[in-house]
This record gives structure tokens, sequence and C-alpha cells, in this order.
């Protein structure tokens, strides 16, 4: 029986949408399991925030390089062609434009694109916004990987988010474990569905309007 | 004849003095300069504001610095880790404040200064709480929040090769946000790996030109944040 795309799947349908040769960023989490559904004849440069392009593969841990770190601060290796640089140069080509893709993982998407994935804002947490607001920003295309549904029922793609931005009108695509869903400019529309999964099921879930398969 | 070596970290930071502003260099455990650290904490001077991307991890390093009860602010873009537990502590009681800057705009405040730039205009924050109750403007048709560059007394920081005239070289992710610090404090401090005769780095190689270094301490064997943690270690 079918219920949805699965972690790995998600990510796999997110890798189907990435030109040849673009240069990538993924966020913590479901996102980074992109690099392991590269289709077969593509390359993608990925980024990372601390001043690499060309990140590779986590290393054994004998040949762990204490020097080379990924943004989420654990160990990767660079792959041949990679370059370093400082942080100035690495949110330049965010800020600037230049990365092609960036997925990122989300707590709230809402039907204009903005999207809320830092801080509930709760009073006595710890702000922490890292490179989010950065990349939200300056990345070309902006895509989110995310359960459909938080682990509670609530929906997380909704009319208006309710926790504070990351940024305002940023997010292009979404992909769930129920379906792949645009941001337009008549808001959510979905574009396909998980196997075994009905847009009825689909418009239920979701906390906005959203228009079904054309 | 230039010589900025100096003889021991305990000597390049001595006339640090309170309330001083005070950037270090490192992304989390990489490139973190642990053992000029060491020797501020071993040298005493209190309400410093520091500037670090993070708050330091475990009770060494940046860690033991704030634990030690030497700092009044932190200015970064990720006050907590998974090993991070002094800085939020600090922060619950109140004892500590913080002024959260998103990453770019760190890097890009510390350049600004280093570059005489006094303020820019950035994208990032625009439609958020972090961009409340700052300037904004217009440019083709696009919303921008200005941002003022970020300066400081001192830096900290760790390289990888340095020379007598301070030209540095890092390695791998270990640069992140130092070449930045060393332009734009009015002291920059180096703790070096290895320190070779002028001539030695290629001067296409050069990462940090030598203009914008003060001292250069040799520090041929330096501890690593994660390796002081999983040994349990603490500090002083």
């Amino acid at each position: 029986m079918n219920t949805g795309w699965t972690r790995e799947q998600m990510a796999a349908r997110a890798a189907q949408d990435i030109p040849d040769g673009s240069y990538v960023n993924l966020g913590i989490g479901i996102p980074e399991l992109v690099t392991r559904f590269v289709p077969a004849g593509r390359e993608f440069i990925y980024h990372t925030e601390n001043g690499m392009l060309g990140m590779g593969p986590p290393p054994a841990e004998e040949d762990r390089d204490l020097d080379l770190m990924n943004a989420g601060k654990k160990y990767v290796t660079a792959v041949p062609g990679a370059a370093y640089f400082h942080h100035a140069d690495s949110f330049s080509m965010i800020r600037g434009g230049h990365i092609d893709v960036c997925v990122l993982g989300t707590m709230q998407v809402a039907a204009n694109g903005d999207i809320a994935n830092w801080s509930t804002g709760a009073p006595g947490a710890i702000p922490a916004v890292g490179g989010a607001m950065d990349l939200v920003q300056g990345v070309k295309n902006i895509y989110v990987i995310t359960q459909h549904s938080t682990k509670t029922g609530e929906p997380k793609l909704v009319e208006k988010c309710s926790y504070p931005l990351t940024g305002a009108g940023v997010v292009s695509r979404i992909y769930t474990d129920l379906a792949v869903v645009d941001v337009t400019a008549d808001g959510f529309r979905a574009v396909e569905l998980a196997p075994g999964i009905t847009f009825d099921e689909v418009e239920r879930k979701t906390g906005a309007p959203i228009l079904p398969l054309e | 004849m230039i010589n900025k070596q100096v003889s021991s970290a305990a000597h390049a930071v001595a006339d640090i003095p309170d309330g001083a502003t005070v950037m270090v260099g490192g992304f989390g455990a990489s490139g973190s300069p642990i053992e000029l650290i060491h020797a501020l904490i071993d040298q005493g001077a209190t309400g410093l504001t520091v500037i670090n991307n993070n708050t330091g991890n475990g009770e060494v390093g940046l860690a033991a610095l704030i634990g030690n009860g030497q700092v009044s602010k932190m200015i970064c873009s990720f006050p907590r880790s998974s090993q991070s537990k002094v800085f939020p502590q600090l922060y619950k009681e109140g004892m500590i404040e913080l002024e959260l800057v998103p990453q770019g705009t760190l890097a890009e405040r510390i350049r600004a200064a280093g570059a005489g730039i006094p303020a820019f205009y950035t994208p990032t924050t625009v439609g958020t709480v972090l961009a409340e109750g700052k300037e904004t403007r217009d440019f083709d048709g696009r919303e921008y929040v200005m941002e003022p560059w970020l300066k400081a007394d001192y830096a900290l920081v760790k390289c990888e090769t340095a020379d007598p005239l301070g030209n540095l070289t890092y390695n791998k992710t270990a640069r992140n946000f130092s070449p930045m610090m060393c332009m734009a404090a009015m002291t920059t401090i180096v703790q070096t790996k290895n320190l070779v005769a002028a001539g030695e780095i290629d001067p296409e190689h050069v990462i940090t030109p030598g203009i914008f270094v003060s001292r250069v301490v040799e520090v041929p064997s330096p501890v690593h944040e994660d390796t002081l943690i999983a040994e349990g270690r603490s500090y002083p």
C-alpha cells in the first residue's frame, strides 16, 4: 500500500528538478539526502557557507581532516576541482545570485512563498539564524523539502506563517511526503501527487487553498 | 627590518584591556585560535565584547572565555550548537548580551570595516524581525536593509603558515572569517602553525597580506577544540 514518499524519495524527487552543472547549497536534514540521488549524467557542485565549492561526502573516521568541515559542522571531503575561500566571498556567491539552487527544510511555508525556518519566536528561546536569511534572499531558486504536516498533525503549508519569517516571498517549489507543490501568483498549486495519494487528501492537509493539478 | 613575531601567546595578548571588542576567528571548532583564547583567559581582561560566528563548545576555547565571566556581549549568527552549554546557560540567566547577525551580514560588516566602508545595503532580513528599526532603501525596485560596519580593537586569528611580515595562508575551511577579521581590527594577533622566512610563501599564495597583521606567535602543534572536547577537557 502506498502512503506517500519517504524522506529519500522526497530528496530524489527534488534532485530531478536540479539541472546539470548547477551550483547547489543544501540545508541540514532531508535536503542533505539530495547528494545520494543525483540523476545519471548530471553533475552538481555543492557549496558550503563556511568556504568551499566542491564539497564531497563524509570521510571514513580515520581519514577525518579537522580543518575540513561543512556548515553543519560535520566533517566532509573535497572533490577534485574544489576551491576554498573566506566567508565574505562565500556569501558574495550567495547574495550575488551565483548559486543556482538552495534546498531547505522548514517549519512553515506560506502560499505567497514566505518561509519560517529559523525560530519559533518562543519566549526564552535562544535565537540562532546562521546563513538562512542570506540564502533565501540570494539564491536563484529556493526549494523546500518538508513533511506535509507536523508530528502533531498541523499543516506546514499555511496561508500565513505564524512563526517569525526567514524571508518573504522567496520559495518557488515544495516537496512533501504527499506532493510536489508550486508557489504561484495564485497561491499553492499541486503539480504532482505521491503514489497512492489523492488531491483531496493533499487539500485536506494543506492549511491554505491549493489549486489542483493542471 | 620588520619582524612581527612575538615570543609567546601570553605576550601577544598582554595589552588587551577590560571592555575591549575582540574578534575571534573560526567557524565552530574549525580555525578557532584556542591557544590565543586560553592566553586571554590567563590574562583575565573582563567586560569584553566578542565577535565570532558561534559561542564556543564544551568548556574550552571561546566557551571557556565566556564561562570565565570575561565576556559581557556576544555578536554572532548562531549562538547554540549540540555541544554548547556555557553561553545558553548565561543567556537564560540574563548574564550576557546577544546581538544576533545573519552569517553573511556578519562577514560583510566585518569586511566593510576593514575596507573603510561605513555601511552597505543587503537584501538579507528584508521582511523579517531582524530588519525592524533599520533604514531601508529601494534599488532597482527591490528593498534593501542598511547594515553598519563592524570594527574591533583586537582580532585573534589562527593560520597555517606565516612569515615575520605577517603574510598568512590558512588551511581549508579553517579560513572562514579570519581574513576579514585581520582587516577589521586595530590590532590583529595571529597564531601560526608554521613560521617561515620572508619569501618562502609564494606571493601568489598569500591570502592575508601582512599589512593587516600586527603580531605573529608560533604555535607549532595547535590543539583542536573537537579533540579537547572528546577528551573531556576544560580550561583553565
